[in-house]
């Protein structure tokens, strides 16, 4: 491994306390403030624009096609995730595959 | 040493896996739209004119995407990770402390491997599927959309933040900080948006600014702070385990 050394691996140690953090900064909320459903932000930014102008129709365009409900948008969302997964699985998928390759060789 | 080379790589999709499952679990009972302007929230004037502004960016973002793929095919798969990245974050919704959710953007690690012009096209393509699967964020709103996540935030986080410190401070904080302010500056860009389409009645644009800097704003520093963490160990991964690779886009010894 010295012919990488110019750029240093972090030890596990440090993907530990880093996953650990991100896992706390999401999941400290939901036990902080209980009584909130956690609705998303722009829909907290329509009510402030119904209240900043309250004669302001949002209702010139709707969106062309609305996931009939939570579950199917669910379907949806995870799908959005899925796919994105795929990509980035196919990558260090493809860098062992060629690593184990060269080592046969 | 094999296996543990790749031991840190399934930690990382561990975490993502968690992350995913978590935020499924919050987004259950939550309202249905999160982050983005939603459709028609734009009065047709400003519509116009934020998808006018983003088509050069995006003229120059298709061209480059093009090159990239015909001229430097080896770097296909990278360029499809980036992409990923992005169409993972961007459907986590994450639960915030302001008692509301929103999600990453995902746009900053494609901005430290290929450059903001290439994240144009890979956040406007996820945009796209939100908008019209999703009726999360729309058509109108879509060149707004775009300025704010797939060419503001990577552009000041490239120019701003990655050019100045790359090399002059440690990795860790040059990619920290790229990642968080292009998460950051999304929603800074968002905000000023609705803040000139909407000015306060009393207190004019900045009041009106400071109103919806509060919402986006503050939900989003911790979800920044959490994208940050996450781009710079997918980085430290990616610089020990694909070096050819990252020797490719010249980003092997920084």
């Amino acid at each position: 491994m010295t012919t990488q050394s110019q750029s240093k691996r972090y030890s596990a140690g440090v993907y530990i306390i880093g996953i650990a953090a991100i896992i706390l900064l999401a999941v400290i909320p939901l036990f902080i403030i209980t009584d909130s459903e956690f609705g998303g932000a722009d829909g907290l930014g329509a009510e402030t624009v119904a209240t900043l102008a309250p004669d302001y129709d949002s209702g010139w365009i709707s969106n062309i096609w609305e996931p009939p409900g939570g579950e199917t948008e669910s379907a949806l969302f995870a799908l959005q995730a899925a796919i994105g997964g795929i990509l980035i699985g196919y990558f260090f998928g493809y860098l062992r595959g060629k690593k184990a390759n060269n080592r046969e060789t | 040493m094999f296996i543990k080379k790749y031991q840190r790589i399934g930690w990382l999709l561990a975490a993502v896996l968690l992350l995913s499952g978590q935020a499924a679990w919050a987004g259950s009972e939550a309202a249905p739209q999160t982050m983005h302007i939603m459709e028609g929230f734009l009065p047709l004037g400003w519509a116009v004119f934020w998808w006018v502004a983003a088509i050069p960016f995006w003229f120059i973002g298709f061209r480059q995407v093009r090159k990239v793929l015909a001229d430097r095919p080896e770097q296909r798969l990278m360029l499809g990770l980036a992409g990923g990245f992005i169409f993972v974050l961007s459907a986590l919704k994450i639960p915030s402390v302001t008692g509301s959710s929103s999600h990453p953007t995902g746009t900053g690690l494609g901005t430290l491997l290929f450059g903001p012009f290439i994240v144009t096209i890979l956040g406007t393509i996820a945009l796209i599927f939100q908008a019209l699967l999703l009726a999360h964020g729309g058509i109108s709103t879509l060149g707004a959309n775009a300025m704010s996540m797939a060419i503001g935030g990577p552009l000041a986080a490239y120019y701003l933040v990655w050019r100045p410190l790359r090399g002059k401070v440690p990795t860790w904080l040059s990619v920290f900080a790229t990642a968080a302010i292009a998460n950051l500056f999304t929603y800074i860009i968002t905000t000023t948006q609705l803040a000139l389409a909407f000015p306060d009645p009393v207190s004019g644009l900045m009041g009106s600014w400071l109103t919806f800097a509060g919402i986006f704003a503050v939900t989003q520093i911790p979800l920044a702070i959490a994208e940050g963490i996450l781009v710079v160990l997918i980085f430290n991964a990616l610089q020990s385990s694909a070096p050819t690779e990252m020797k490719q886009l010249g980003l092997e010894g920084v």
